[in-house]
Formats: C-alpha cells, sequence, structure tokens
C-alpha cells in the first residue's frame, strides 16, 4: 500500500505509539490528584508542556493543551475576538482559503455583528504582507492566516505577515496544523501571538493538538468546567496523547531538515512526471508548498473515480472533488486560487511521507497517468474539448 | 464500512457498454460540468426494441456505476419498458446508493429518457 495522504494524517510513530501505550498502562492517574500517581501524570504532562514549548521557541505557560486543531483554532479566534470586542474592535482579517475551524468560526463572528475581510490568495495560492497591512483597519482585532494551506500546501510569508501585524497593534494568528513538525517554525521570531497545532499530522495521535497564546494574551474558555489548563480549558487531560504529541513533536523536530529535504526530492520528481499529462496543471506556487504537497487538477475527469481506481492499484490519496467532500460544490481552496468549477472537480491531492521510496512515487506518476488516460477515454467532456467542440482550459 | 455496495463497485470498475455509437439513432446528455456530473447516452433503436445502447460518462463512481446500470437495464427491452425506467430500478438493482448519491441515479434516468425524446423527435413516433 502507498499511502499518499498525510495531509489529512499521519501513522503513529513507534517512538509516540510506545509512549502513548506505557503511559496508558502505567501512569493512569489524574494529574489534579494530590497523591503520588496524580502528581506523576501531572509531572508527564508538564513535561510534554516543556518539551513543546521549546520546539516553537515559547515558555511552557503559553501552551495549552486542545483536543486537537480545530478546537485550538476556535479558542484562538474566540479569544482575540473577545478581547477585541471589549476595545470595540470588531474587524477580523484572513483569507478565503482557510481550513472549516477557521472559516465556519468567522462566519459564525459575522453573524454575532464582526465584520470579516478575506483576503484573495491569488493563483499561486500566496497573500501578501502588503495585502494583510492595507486591509487593516482602526477596528481590526485580529489577522489570521494559516502557515500552511491543508490542500494546496502553500507556505505564507508568516514572519513578514506577523511584523505588519506587530507594528499596527493587531493581534496575529496562525493556524500551523499543516506546518508544525513539517517546517521551521519559531512564534517568537515569527512574530505570532497565536498558534494552533494538532498531533496527528505530525505522527502523533488523533483528538490532541495544542495553542500556543503568547504571553499576555487572555484566552476565552470554550469548555467550562474544572480548573485544568491555567482555567482555560476544562477536562481532566488526556495524558496520554498529550505525552506522545511531545514525543511526536520532538522526533518531527529532530529529523526535520532530513525529512524536508528527502519529500521535497520526491514531491519534485511527482510535480514533473504529473506535468506530463496532457491538460493537467499544479495547484498553488510550484516551490513555496510543503515538501510533501503535490496537489493536480486535470481536465475532463471527475476526483473521486480516480481515487477509487488508485485505491484498486494500491495507492490512498484525495481529491477536492465535490463528490468527495459530501457538497455539491468542488473545494473551496481551489475556487479561490480561481480554478473553475469544472476542472476543481478533477482534482489530486497526494501528500507524501517518509516512508516513501523513488520507485513508489515512479507507480504513482504509471498509475496516475493510466487512470487520467482510461477515464478520459469515455469522458463526455474529453470528446468536446478533443474535438474542439469546447475550449480546454487548462 | 465500504462507501459503495459490491454491484457498485463492479459496475464502476467494469462497466458495461461504455463508448459511442455511430449511427445512433436517439442521443441524450444530461448533467453539467460545474455540477461534476455528465451523462451521454446513445441508443440504437429497432424495431421499437433498443438493439444496442452506449454511454460516455464525466463524474464519480457512483455516476459511472449508474450510467453502467441503465444501459444494462434497457438494453434489448421494448421501448415501452425504457419509458418506465426509473432512478429507483437502477439504484435497487445496484443494491442502493448512499443517499448523498442518489441524484446520479436520476441522472441516468434522466439521460436514458433524454435519448428517448431525441429518438422520438428524429422518428416523429410517440413511445408510451
Ligand atoms: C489546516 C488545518 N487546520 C485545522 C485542522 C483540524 O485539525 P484537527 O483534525 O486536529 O481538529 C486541520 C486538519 O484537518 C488542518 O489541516
Amino acid at each position: 500500500m502507498i499511502y499518499a495522504d498525510n495531509a489529512a494524517t499521519t501513522k503513529l510513530s513507534e517512538a509516540a505509539l510506545c509512549t502513548m501505550t506505557d503511559l496508558l498502562r502505567e501512569v493512569w492517574g489524574n494529574p489534579s490528584s494530590l497523591y503520588t500517581h496524580g502528581q506523576e501524570a501531572k509531572e508527564v504532562l508538564e513535561k510534554a508542556r516543556e518539551e513543546i514549548a521549546a520546539v516553537i521557541g515559547a515558555s511552557p505557560r503559553e501552551i495549552t493543551f486542545t483536543s486537537g486543531g480545530s478546537e485550538a483554532d476556535n479558542q484562538a479566534i474566540r479569544s482575540a475576538a473577545e478581547r477585541g470586542r471589549i476595545k470595540g474592535k470588531k474587524h477580523i482579517i484572513s483569507t478565503a482559503f482557510e481550513h472549516h475551524a477557521v472559516l465556519h468560526t468567522l462566519e459564525k463572528l459575522r453573524k454575532e455583528g464582526y465584520e470579516i475581510t478575506l483576503l484573495d490568495v491569488h493563483e499561486n495560492g500566496l497573500v501578501t504582507p502588503e495585502e494583510v497591512g492595507a486591509a487593516i483597519r482602526e477596528d481590526t482585532c485580529l489577522v489570521t492566516i494559516m502557515t500552511a494551506n491543508n490542500e494546496i500546501g502553500t507556505i505564507q510569508p508568516i514572519r513578514e505577515i506577523g511584523a505588519v501585524c506587530r507594528a499596527r497593534g493587531v493581534l496575529f494568528h496562525t493556524d500551523a496544523v499543516q506546518a508544525v513538525g513539517h517546517i521551521p517554525l519559531n512564534v517568537a521570531d515569527d512574530n505570532i501571538d497565536l498558534l494552533s497545532a494538532s498531533a496527528h499530522k505530525f505522527h502523533g495521535p488523533k483528538g490532541v493538538g495544542f495553542l500556543y497564546a503568547r504571553k499576555g494574551i487572555l484566552l476565552s474558555n470554550l469548555i467550562e468546567g474544572g480548573a485544568q489548563e491555567r482555567g482555560k480549558r476544562a477536562g481532566t487531560e488526556n495524558v496520554p496523547g498529550i505525552g506522545a504529541m511531545a514525543t511526536a513533536l520532538k522526533e518531527a523536530n529532530a529529523n526535520m531538515a532530513q525529512n524536508a529535504a528527502y519529500l521535497t526530492k520526491l514531491r519534485d520528481r511527482l510535480i514533473a512526471g504529473l506535468k506530463e499529462i496532457p491538460h493537467s496543471a499544479l495547484n498553488g506556487d510550484e516551490k513555496r508548498r510543503l515538501p510533501g504537497n503535490v496537489n493536480f487538477c486535470f481536465e475532463g475527469i471527475e476526483g473521486e473515480s480516480l481515487l477509487l481506481l488508485l485505491d484498486d492499484k494500491g495507492i490512498q490519496a484525495s481529491s477536492g472533488s465535490a463528490c468527495t467532500s459530501g457538497s455539491l460544490d468542488p473545494s473551496h481552496v481551489l475556487l479561490a486560487i480561481g480554478r473553475v468549477h469544472d476542472v476543481a472537480h478533477g482534482s489530486l491531492r497526494l501528500s507524501l511521507g517518509e516512508d516513501l521510496s523513488e520507485e513508489d512515487i515512479d507507480y504513482i506518476i504509471r498509475s496516475v497517468k493510466e487512470v487520467v488516460t482510461y477515464l478520459r477515454g469515455f469522458s463526455p467532456i474529453w470528446r468536446d474539448l478533443m474535438s474542439g467542440k469546447k475550449e480546454f482550459i487548462l | 464500512m465500504a462507501l459503495y455496495s459490491e454491484k457498485v463497485m463492479d459496475h464502476f470498475r467494469n462497466p458495461r457498454n461504455v463508448g459511442v455509437i455511430e449511427d445512433a439513432n436517439g442521443i441524450g446528455e444530461v448533467g453539467n460540468a460545474k455540477c461534476g456530473d455528465i451523462m451521454k447516452m446513445y441508443l440504437k433503436i429497432e424495431d421499437d426494441i433498443v438493439k444496442d445502447v452506449k454511454f460516455e460518462t464525466f463524474g464519480c463512481g457512483s455516476a459511472i456505476a449508474s450510467s453502467s446500470m441503465a444501459t444494462e437495464l434497457i438494453k434489448g427491452q421494448p421501448l415501452s419498458e425504457v419509458r418506465k425506467l426509473t432512478n429507483k430500478a437502477v439504484a435497487e438493482a445496484l443494491d442502493g446508493l448512499p443517499d448523498y448519491k442518489m441524484h446520479c441515479s436520476v441522472l441516468a434516468e434522466e439521460a436514458i429518457q433524454s435519448a428517448l425524446a431525441d429518438y422520438e423527435k428524429r422518428t416523429g413516433k410517440h413511445v408510451e
């Protein structure tokens, strides 16, 4: 099996699995209990907090554990919005291609009376710091822009965007779920006020993540209850998950340069191979993208049938077609970079992992070529394109 | 749990009656690229019977399977039977479709009925 859907989730690393099973078996006390067994769990929690903070250049008190990336996004945005409201600032800037955890939260805030500006991400899937600066107003309380896009992998100039926000006194949140553990990040150097991360995207377990909030930024609770996480996130902590997340992040961080170099080589080989397919196009900037991300549109075919046939060949990938999203519209990310519906339906995302070899990449290229040719062979759109009845878009 | 029934996967992997009939006397095309599904049906009708049928489809797995099954259901059938073909029959023959994919079977019904209407228009005949 060739697993090429690491943007959806990653396999738990052996080390993280070991940490997790050890903790489940041995350290099952409640971190809030004052007896030894509880305090052991508390120690695990605080050690994980220190280790995670160290990786991103934060201090431990700035890390709040959450149930994952979605919760961290929700809490970051809600907190900044609340701080803004108190000061009479109810304008938020973001982009059109954020993850739904961000977009749907913003949509709710819009209904609650906030004004939301969604910046254009252009054909290459990038925003510029200048555009962010131009959108900032007197009443802007937050800029939230993802570090790396989950579908097309483009990496934003967050350090520069952060600097613009800092200079204008506006909070900057970045959804770094796809970036943490994969590309270098440092909250101090990168001028980040709030950052969301999720363990299962860097070979940690699902259902656990963290929110970094710079010292002095008051968080609003999404979950009320006990005094866990300094009162900012109630609920008995997911000790094994949090411990395993720290193990996975340390490991990812230690191997980051090596992994990124290897994945970039595989990625570029795959991109070069798929470009040979006529009437296809790479989605997102070719170089400013995550090391393992490849995303293409193929004209004349539909993504779900492509995925099913690749699955038959042992290749697991994903698509932004409407049929795979369960809605009538194709991916909002592809629409945001200007792909029209007709071609957005024919998209394929391959997000690579370190376990793949160059032979695997060549097999993927061969298989995609084969399947695309096969599906085009009985596509009425392809017939119209080939006979000149319809004009090619790509 | 699999997304689709065995039957759907079989018709998706090995679609029956794929292609074009050059001398078709009834052609129907429905759907649009914007929505991500287009089906085109070619009928060769002789003596009020579907002598041959072929299809081309741009769409998801269930769209391809629905087209394939619809062609199987009408091949060799008298036109009066073709007229009665419903999306329900297509979906049932496929051992069911997920709720949000039922529109694929609707599209298959519409493609066949549209091809039949084209035949009526071309020949001036009326099928009951
Ligand atoms: C960019 C981005 N943000 C947020 C999330 C949500 O993370 P989680 O699944 O941990 O809630 C994901 C993952 O699906 C993501 O890719």
